[in-house]
């Protein structure tokens, strides 16, 4: 179980986290959404224990993120970044299975090889990318690289920040398809981040909506389309009036 | 009043930086002979920053060994002692010319490198992945290029220095009338093994410095390519005032040593 307890965070004197309160189920598959900026990215890396938070705490299991060092808990969880975070100086597959060639539990390069081009099929990606470098992959592709390397090594936790955001309404079908394999082939906790409202009802059970530095709205995804908080309404329908100002 | 208090605020500033510095330096440490080794960065960060900075480093020390002989010859002549050019080619090289020379040269190479490759690294997020696959961004880092810079630049100015006493060699031969075996007798009888020595101490002390200021300028880079830009810019800043600072205070310990 993952709880975020009253999280604040500001930088430089603004706020943006102010009294983050969430629970996420063991085994669940969350999705946060909220307009640009609201803060989603810096509140999963509050989780991951690479920001601290001014005030609150999270916790991962029975392991408080903000106090402990972050690589308790990290071994466990598996991160897409919004802007992909590959490793330019590594081959795509140098970067798909780094945990196994760097990390701990370490491999051979040919399976560590065999896994990254598995993981690269899942994705929708060709094996001939896995010896190619990050900056010869169009945006899309590195986002599936990426997201190869999230749930290599079967993570019980896994963060997905913005996992189809530049992505053709195909592919987006796809890795939505794949998440909800893998939370629930591998029985994994998913919290995603996005801006898309049917992949929100494709992926997730529950929803939360991030806005000015708050949770506006829990529930049941089935039921976002259908909410009368004024929060909920206006993001869904893309309205411009309501209580989020649109900067 | 305006003037104390500003006083006072940089001060703080420059207090806190030296604190940062020093964290940095204990993370570095205790990083250095902890499990697990990253073997295969160590090697490509040897390759990268002892190997790849010969070229540049050779040519930098021969161009400098022949201008000493000739501007030493010139002084030389003035009261009949050019005889002495090969001992101070020798001793200038080895003492001073061949570590500082060295190190401002390698600092420039590798200290912006280091800074601009760990802080693109920072900026999107490469060091926050590092973390998420339980891999200590220190370690993985900046210990391969703080023990290569270390370990190789008292062999790079070993070779400089060589390089430099070959240029004056040269320009002694072929411009200064000396014959070869003179020259090299000369030189030879001269050089002594503590003139060697202080120059390569002084260059394990510098290639510390370089990539310590690569790195730390590197993880304490701001967002952004400006960011990048101004991280790197300090780093050779700060590495070419920290080995001339160094230079001195330790020419100071050798000299009364
Ligand atoms: N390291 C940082 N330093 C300073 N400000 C930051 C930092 N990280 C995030 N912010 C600020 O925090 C706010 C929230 O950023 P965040 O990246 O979490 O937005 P987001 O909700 O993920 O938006 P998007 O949907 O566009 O990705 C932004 O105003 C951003 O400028
Ligand atoms: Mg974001």
């Amino acid at each position: 179980m993952i709880k975020i307890n009253n999280v604040h965070k500001a930088f430089s004197g603004q706020n943006v986290l102010d009294g983050v309160d969430m629970l996420v189920q063991e085994g669940s598959s969350t999705a946060i959404i909220g307009t640009s900026g609201a803060g989603k990215s810096v509140l999963l890396k509050i989780l991951l224990g690479l920001i601290r938070p001014d005030i609150g705490e999270v916790s991962i299991g029975n392991i408080k993120v903000s106090k402990d060092k972050p690589g308790r808990t990290l071994s466990e969880i598996g991160m897409l970044f919004q802007g992909s975070a590959l490793f330019d100086s590594l081959p795509v597959w140098q970067n798909i299975c780094f945990k196994f060639l760097k990390g701990r539990e370490k491999l051979s390069i040919q399976d560590a090889k065999e896994i990254a081009i598995q993981k690269l099929e899942k994705v929708g990606l060709n094996h001939e990318v896995a010896n190619k470098y990050p900056s010869d992959l169009s945006g899309g592709m590195k986002k599936r690289v990426a997201l190869a390397r999230a749930i290599v090594g079967n993570p019980k936790i896994i963060f997905f920040d913005e996992p189809t955001t530049g992505l053709d309404p195909i592919m987006t079908n796809t890795i939505n398809n794949l998440i909800r394999e893998i939370v629930e082939t591998m029985e994994a906790t998913a919290l995603t981040i996005t801006h898309d409202i049917s992949s929100v009802e494709q992926i997730a059970d529950n929803v939360a909506l991030l806005e000015s530095g708050r949770i506006r709205w829990e529930g049941k995804s089935k039921k976002l389309r259908d909410s009368k908080n004024p929060y909920v309404y206006q993001f869904v329908n893309g309205k411009t009036k309501g209580p989020i100002t649109a900067i | 009043m305006r003037i104390l208090q500003n006083l006072g605020k940089s001060a703080n500033i420059f207090l806190q930086k030296i604190g940062r510095v020093t964290k940095f330096i204990i993370s570095i440490f205790s990083n250095l002979f902890t499990p697990p080794t990253y073997g295969g960065e160590i090697l490509k960060a040897f390759f990268q920053i002892g190997w790849m900075s010969l070229p540049v480093l050779g040519l930098t020390a021969l161009f400098t060994g022949g201008a000493l002989a000739l501007q030493i010859y010139a002084g030389g002549s003035r009261f009949n002692a050019e005889q002495v050019v090969p001992a101070i080619v020798a001793i200038g090289m080895a003492r001073e010319l061949g570590p500082v020379l060295g190190g401002l040269i390698v600092a420039a190479r590798v200290a912006s490198s280091i800074a601009a490759e760990i802080g693109t690294m920072k900026v999107t997020e490469q060091v926050d992945a590092l973390i998420t696959l339980s891999t200590d961004p220190i370690k993985y880092l900046a210990v391969p290029r703080v023990l290569a810079a270390t370990l190789s630049l008292p062999v790079l100015i070993a070779i400089g220095d060589s390089i430099g006493i070959l240029g004056g060699y040269l320009v002694g031969i072929n411009r200064l009338d000396f014959s070869s075996s003179t020259y090299l007798a000369s030189t030879a009888s001269m050089l002594q093994i503590s003139d060697i020595s202080s120059g390569l101490v002084k260059g394990v002390f510098f290639g510390f410095i370089i990539s310590l200021s690569g790195c730390y300028c590197g993880f304490h880079s701001s967002n952004g390519a400006e960011g990048v830009g101004k991280a790197t810019k300090s780093a050779v800043v700060a590495a070419c005032v920290c080995i001339l600072a160094a230079n001195y205070i330790l020419t100071e310990v050798f000299f009364n040593s």
